[in-house]
């Protein structure tokens, strides 16, 4: 879906996310870039710096936020520090939606500072979709939750995790950023087709998605941001833009992070397969 | 945290359960990992891990439940150890690898992170140098030193400014009433080593060594640090701080140190001006007040900040 409730009516097209490297290269040469993702986390700070940085960024670009320590699926409340540190951002940046992970991370008040899989039940789902709405409710930001990757399975799972996604996202009436490449990690990880995941999530939904290189190691593979968008992950997006329109679409690129160019052809690379789902579904 | 049960839930059909779960996870999660870097193999009741951990994680053809475990286990200290060593580069470089790795251990195993953001992780550092002596030993004076000017540098990259007080201000009260308060971003600090000269020594050779390195935070991780000279001892009075945005560190002469800590401590202008002693001249007095004004160091006295740290 182009532009949807879900991603606050906006049809962005391809953006990447705003990373310290890149820095100097875009307040100097000024890019065409769509749109920005930036981390929430990195700029709730109280100044300095980041928030000049920011400033300047969003007197050129559009910006989207993601979050990495909402935690939505951790039995805690949410913090309520934390969501007005949060809200303060949402108001200087105008983000039209806000991300964050369907994940905990968190447990009486510890950190973990991981994106930990939850268990598939219908408990957590309904913990989990509560949480969604408090937040979305105090921000008043439409939220969009992205599926993460995951190196385990748990016996008290009930459901599969689309099938889990989907409960959440019902529940809360919320967006879904489809992190396509996670998909593909975790269904290595975890011997399902992918295929079976894209095309079993309310589509109408997704609001965002995302695009990412992983690593392969010999037992397992790694969600690393390190690397190119490989060919099974395109091909899931291809099939994942047929389903749900073309959404918004992000590209990953986090560590081992090349120039702002090769980062920025990489994610414009996103837009033959734009075409041709657009092809296949005309 | 709260200590785990002692099974995980066998189901999860409410948010207690949920927690309880969640709690016998990251317990799992962050213990410490073994001298090879594994999962440690009994549980803190003493059983065997690869039992409890197949109570709730699921194996495939490839992995155990302990080895999946062991995944999260590895990626939470691999993660957690490289903030702090982005964070306390000179802290490292003081202590070496196998001594600033132990006290890492020992102070998230202590502390572990009740901030959302890992900018906060070594927020406790210092007191936990201080109440915990033996883990730096016989390096514990320096190491404090270094880890208070560390924790400065973070306060002063993103630390809250307050607006600045104009010269006007100064003349609405008589300095016998008048209280000032000083930047939250602004850290002052009484040494007994010149600990800015040695951080900056310190980020220099990392930067060079960066520099020639593909990959940096991945070969800086992996790297044995190189121990610089210890610094010889001279008492230093340095404000840590930032202008126009950047970072400094701004040597102070030792009257104009006790001006600036007792307006932070909420002393009058006029008594603060008297701590700088009677050699201060007044003359270099207006001087340095002219420095601090134009550096924006001032603001309306309420502001929550820690003064002096000695």
């Amino acid at each position: 879906m182009p532009a949807n409730r879900f991603n606050g009516n906006c049809d962005y097209g391809i953006g990447i996310g705003l990373r310290v490297p890149h820095y100097a290269h875009i307040l100097s040469k000024k890019p065409t870039v769509d749109w920005f993702e930036i981390i929430s986390e990195n700029f709730m700070v109280d100044g300095g710096r980041p928030l000049e940085l920011l400033d300047r960024i969003l007197e050129q670009y559009r910006v989207v936020q993601h979050g990495v320590s909402m935690y939505f699926g951790s039995a805690d409340k949410p913090d309520r520090a934390h969501l007005r540190k949060l809200k303060e951002l949402v108001k200087r940046t105008k983000t039209p939606w806000l991300s964050d992970h369907l994940c905990w991370g968190s447990v009486d008040g510890t950190y973990t500072h991981d994106l930990l899989p939850m268990p598939y039940t219908f408990a957590a789902a309904k913990r989990t979709a509560e949480k969604i709405r408090q937040v979305r409710d105090f921000l008043e930001v439409p939220i969009c939750v992205e599926n993460v990757s995951s190196y385990a399975e748990f016996h008290q799972s009930e459901m599969t995790e689309w099938e889990f996604l989907s409960e959440v996202v019902e529940l809360a009436d919320c967006g879904i950023l489809l992190d396509v490449n996670n998909i593909y990690v975790s269904s290595k990880n975890h011997d399902f087709d992918p295929y079976d995941y894209v095309n079993n999530v309310p589509h109408h939904r997704v609001g965002q998605m995302h695009i990412a290189g992983h690593t392969k190691f010999e037992k397992y593979i790694l969600d690393t941001h390190d690397h190119p968008v490989l060919d099974p992950v395109w091909k899931l997006y291809a099939r994942a833009t047929e389903l749900c329109g073309v959404s918004a679409t992000l590209l990953e690129w986090d560590d081992r992070i090349p120039s702002f160019d090769e980062v920025h052809n990489e994610a414009l690379k996103a837009n033959e397969f734009i075409d041709g789902a657009k092809k296949a579904t005309a | 945290m709260k200590r785990p049960p002692k099974h995980a839930p066998k189901r999860i059909a409410s948010t207690g359960d949920l927690r309880s779960f969640q709690r016998m996870m990251a317990t799992a999660v962050t213990r410490p990992l073994t001298s090879s870097d594994g999962l440690q193999s009994k549980w803190i009741d003493g059983r065997p891990m690869d039992k409890v951990a197949s109570e709730f994680v699921k194996p495939n053809d490839r992995l155990s439940s302990f080895e999946r475990l062991q995944l999260y286990n590895r990626m939470y200290w691999f993660r957690l150890y490289d903030a702090i060593q982005d964070d306390c580069p000179g802290l490292r470089a003081v202590l070496g690898d196998r001594v600033f790795w132990r006290l890492a251990q020992a102070y998230l195993e202590a502390r572990p992170s009740r901030s959302f953001t890992l900018r906060n992780l070594c927020s406790r550092l210092v007191d936990f140098i201080r109440e915990n002596p033996r883990l730096t030993a016989p390096r514990t004076a320096l190491a404090l030193e270094v880890a208070r000017f560390e924790w400065a540098q973070t306060v002063a990259f993103d630390g809250e400014a307050l607006p600045v007080l104009e010269a006007a201000d100064f003349a609405a009260l008589p300095p016998t009433r008048l209280r000032i308060g000083l930047q939250p971003y602004l850290t002052l600090l009484e040494l007994r080593h010149p600990i800015d000269t040695f951080v900056i020594s310190v980020k220099r050779r990392d930067a060079m060594r960066s520099e020639a390195s593909n990959t940096p935070g991945a070969a800086a991780a992996a790297r044995p640090v190189v121990r610089p000279s210890t610094p010889r001892a001279l008492r230093t009075w340095v404000a840590v701080h930032r202008h126009n945005n950047r970072l400094f560190y701004k040597r102070l002469d030792p009257a104009a140190f006790r001006i600036l800590d007792a307006l932070s401590r909420g002393l009058t202008l006029s008594r603060a001006v008297a701590a700088a002693g009677p050699g201060a001249r007044p003359a270099q007095v207006r001087k340095w007040f002219t420095a601090w004004m134009a550096l924006g160091w001032f603001c309306a006295r309420g502001n929550k900040r820690s003064a002096k740290a000695s």
